[in-house]
């Protein structure tokens, strides 16, 4: 274990933050968030914040780029200079390059893009707080963004991360974990069909520990999926305005 | 909606302007709600979401030990920066920050540094002073970014609270603050739009598309003017700039008691 | 198996919501089939008729199909053709031969005295390729150039509520305010009158209020309250 490490990160079944093994941090989702944009939405997994904005279907430039098949989905993901304890340096780094790839990838898996030949669909997220799983939280706010710009797609993406914390598999790495645990396994799925779109793994694990995280993953992303659904229709609520 | 029928309201909100009115029915004094929350950040030592109408932006206080310039060696460091980030307009796109981006930072800066609201003076630890990053984080863009910006600046300023410092593991502790950052006043900055001749505070992007120019006046608690920014391709009158000043001091009275100022 | 149907008219539903089961009902607008299942694509509102299962989109851009009226903004005029922006992530395509019915001699005529950039029309789409090549026409008698007045853009998938049944939300709005009102299905109505302003309130509540019920009669009370 590194220097500054806690003793632990488990007593009795409690994580540092009071959660149990399989318990996910607070979820808060909400849509419209940004007036301009065609579409946007606000994720958070407890501190870690992210805001996602949708611009699009809309003309590609450079031409070049155009697809006469298909539009090209595009998702920017940005961690705010003041997300972190340490200051993050403005501009694109390797991490965010790496993930707006996969992020991108995961997004192009559920929209209908053969409806919009030329075009390009934009999704830009900023990571507003980070503590873990913020490519999670980015991906959740995506998929709600493009359902607020009426993009038409196949299904949502949801997402959440396992992890192994002192030899035992949880849902929802967060905080100190994130720092001294051992594995973070950040997951995506198409809720619906449970298409896996993203998965990622940095540490070691065996077959059968694996297993166990993707099934918690898989409970994880189906929590997730309720706040998201609930986001998109909390919008709509029929208000009675009968006098 | 990104639509880019926006330019065809040009004609329009200068027709309105010369008839007296707004397209919202504003008066020309009047700026749209100003909300100002503070602490919206846990993890910056200093936070503020500011939003004016539509206008929403996100401004954090992030404090770091560098060295000092070299003929203050005891005053801390302050660096303003604006990332107009595409989550904000489809114009905006990723990348460094262009000259739109850079202007707002140069005249929310100055507007602190002039008016000394920081008291930089003994901000040093050792041979290494504070470094004050402020970043302005633009998340909606309907018009008048400039108030908007240098608004959050000031109340994430004011939210502000110096890191705790481990001189034996030489170590900054963040997320436990040691005290308040020293801002002992609050500079207001209003920008002032000239349509069809006409003066307006608080330009909605609407309004911006048919602006001739602007001018931005930063003023202190006592009222003084601290800095000033004339923007745009057209000019002012000498009466113009005047007129202009006048309201920004009365402004920036009634914005400076929204922070308790 | 048997076919079922798992919503109701006008309930809210999210893209991958499930909308009915079996063979017996038919995937309309807004949906898509997979395997047994009828799912829907947008965040909309389930719109029922008879077999066929429609969901109308309660977002999105305007994209182009024959037949539509839309209003547009000449973006560029080259020799023989305009360049036609339509509120949409495609550009219209308006050609000399579809757009003037006199005899033009190319070589010697600048054909922005027919139509200028920044000049704003009334137009039909005529023709939408596969890869969504859009042409126009003014050769409709309700095709025109559109002057002075102001614009409101509205979300497009609401225009139809706008119009409202044969009409009558339109009509209500034009009778009530006295205003001259074209509305293009790409979402951008132009209007012209004396009460601009409460002819504007009223289609942005229509649009605001595009999926509830009793709009007609709010929107009534909207312009008698003036």
């Amino acid at each position: 274990m590194k220097a500054g490490a806690p003793e632990k990160l488990i007593i009795d079944g409690k994580r540092l933050d009071g959660r149990g093994i399989e318990e996910m941090r607070e979820i808060e989702a909400r849509i419209g968030v940004l007036k301009r944009a065609d579409g946007s939405a606000f994720f958070r997994f407890g501190n870690t914040r992210a805001l996602a904005a949708v611009y699009g279907p809309r003309q590609l430039h450079p031409k070049y780029l155009q697809d006469p098949k298909k539009a090209l989905i595009r998702c920017k993901y940005n961690m705010a200079p003041f997300s972190s304890y340490e200051r993050i340096r403005p501009g694109v780094s390797r991490r965010s390059i790496e993930i707006s790839k996969i992020l991108t990838e995961a997004l192009s898996q559920v929209v209908f893009v053969e409806e919009f030949p030329r075009a390009a669909i934009d999704v830009f997220v900023e990571i507003i707080q980070a503590d873990a799983s913020t490519r999670c939280a980015a991906l959740n706010a995506a998929a709600l963004a493009l359902a607020d710009a009426g993009i038409p797609m196949k299904d949502l993406v949801s997402s959440c991360a396992a992890g192994k914390v002192d030899g035992e598999i949880i849902l929802d790495v967060a905080g100190l974990e994130d720092n001294y645990g051992e594995v973070d396994m950040p997951v995506a799925m198409t809720p619906r069909d449970e298409n896996i779109v993203l998965l990622q793994i940095d540490g070691i694990l065996t077959k059968e520990e694996f297993e166990k995280a993707l099934d918690l993953a898989r409970k994880g992303c189906k929590k997730v999926y309720e706040a998201q659904k609930a986001a998109l229709k909390e919008k709509y609520i029929e208000v009675d305005e009968d006098e | 909606m990104s639509s880019d029928f926006y330019e065809l309201g040009e004609n329009y909100v200068k027709k309105l302007v010369s008839e007296g009115t707004r397209l919202d029915g504003r008066g020309f004094k009047e700026f749209r709600e100003i909300k100002i929350e503070t602490g919206v950040v846990e993890k910056a030592e200093g936070s503020a979401r500011v939003t004016i109408g539509n206008t929403q932006v996100l401004v954090g206080v992030k404090m770091s030990l560098g060295d000092p310039y070299p003929d203050t060696p005891n005053e801390g460091v302050l660096i303003v920066n604006t990332e107009l980030v595409p989550v904000a307009s489809p114009t905006f796109e990723p990348g460094p920050p262009d000259e739109n981006a850079i202007e707002i930072s140069r005249v929310v800066d100055r507007g602190i540094r002039e008016s000394k609201c920081i008291e930089l003076e003994g901000l040093g630890v050792g041979e290494k002073v504070w470094i004050i990053n402020v970043d302005i984080h633009v998340l909606d863009h309907d018009g008048n970014l400039i108030d908007a910006s240098a608004l959050g600046a000031i109340a994430a300023l004011l939210d502000a609270k110096i890191p705790k410092y481990d001189e034996n593991e030489e170590k900054i502790l963040y997320g436990e603050p040691d005290r308040k950052l020293p801002v002992k006043d609050v500079p207001v900055a209003i920008t002032i739009g000239k349509i069809s001749g006409k003066l307006l505070v608080d330009t909605s992007l609407k309004e911006e598309a048919a602006l001739e120019a602007r001018l931005t006046v930063t003023t202190n608690s006592n009222g003084e003017i601290v800095a000033m920014q004339k923007g745009g391709k057209g000019a002012f009158t000498p009466e113009e700039i005047k007129e202009a000043v006048s309201i920004s001091i009365e402004k920036g009275k009634e914005i400076r008691k929204l922070l308790g100022g | 198996m048997e076919s079922k149907l798992l919503v109701k008219d006008k309930q809210i539903v999210i893209p991958g919501e499930d909308l009915a089961v079996g063979y017996d009902f038919l995937p309309g607008r807004g949906t898509f089939r997979t395997g047994e299942s009828i799912r829907s694509k947008v965040l909309g509102q389930v719109r029922l008729k008879e077999k066929l299962v429609n969901v109308i989109s309660l977002s999105g851009v305007y994209i182009p199909k024959p037949g539509d009226g839309v209003i547009g903004v000449v973006d560029d005029v080259q020799t023989t053709f305009w360049v036609i922006n339509i509120n949409s992530p495609y550009k219209g395509i308006l050609l000399l031969s579809e757009a003037v019915k006199e005899f033009v001699e190319v070589s010697k005529t600048d054909i922005a005295r027919y139509f200028d950039i920044g000049e704003l029309i009334y137009t039909k789409v005529i023709n939408v390729t596969k890869s969504k090549i859009v042409t126009l026409s003014m050769m409709d008698p309700r095709a025109k150039k559109l002057r002075g007045g102001r614009i409101v853009t509205i979300i497009p998938s609401r225009v139809p509520r706008l119009i409202g049944k044969k009409g009558s939300m339109i009509e209500m709005i034009k009778e009530k305010t006295g205003c001259q009102i074209v509305v293009g299905q790409n979402g951008v109505v132009w209007l012209k009158g004396e009460r601009e302003d409460l002819a504007t309130k009223a289609i942005l509540e229509v649009e605001k209020e595009s999926y509830t019920s009793g709009l007609t009669e709010r929107i009534a009370r909207l312009l008698e309250e003036g």
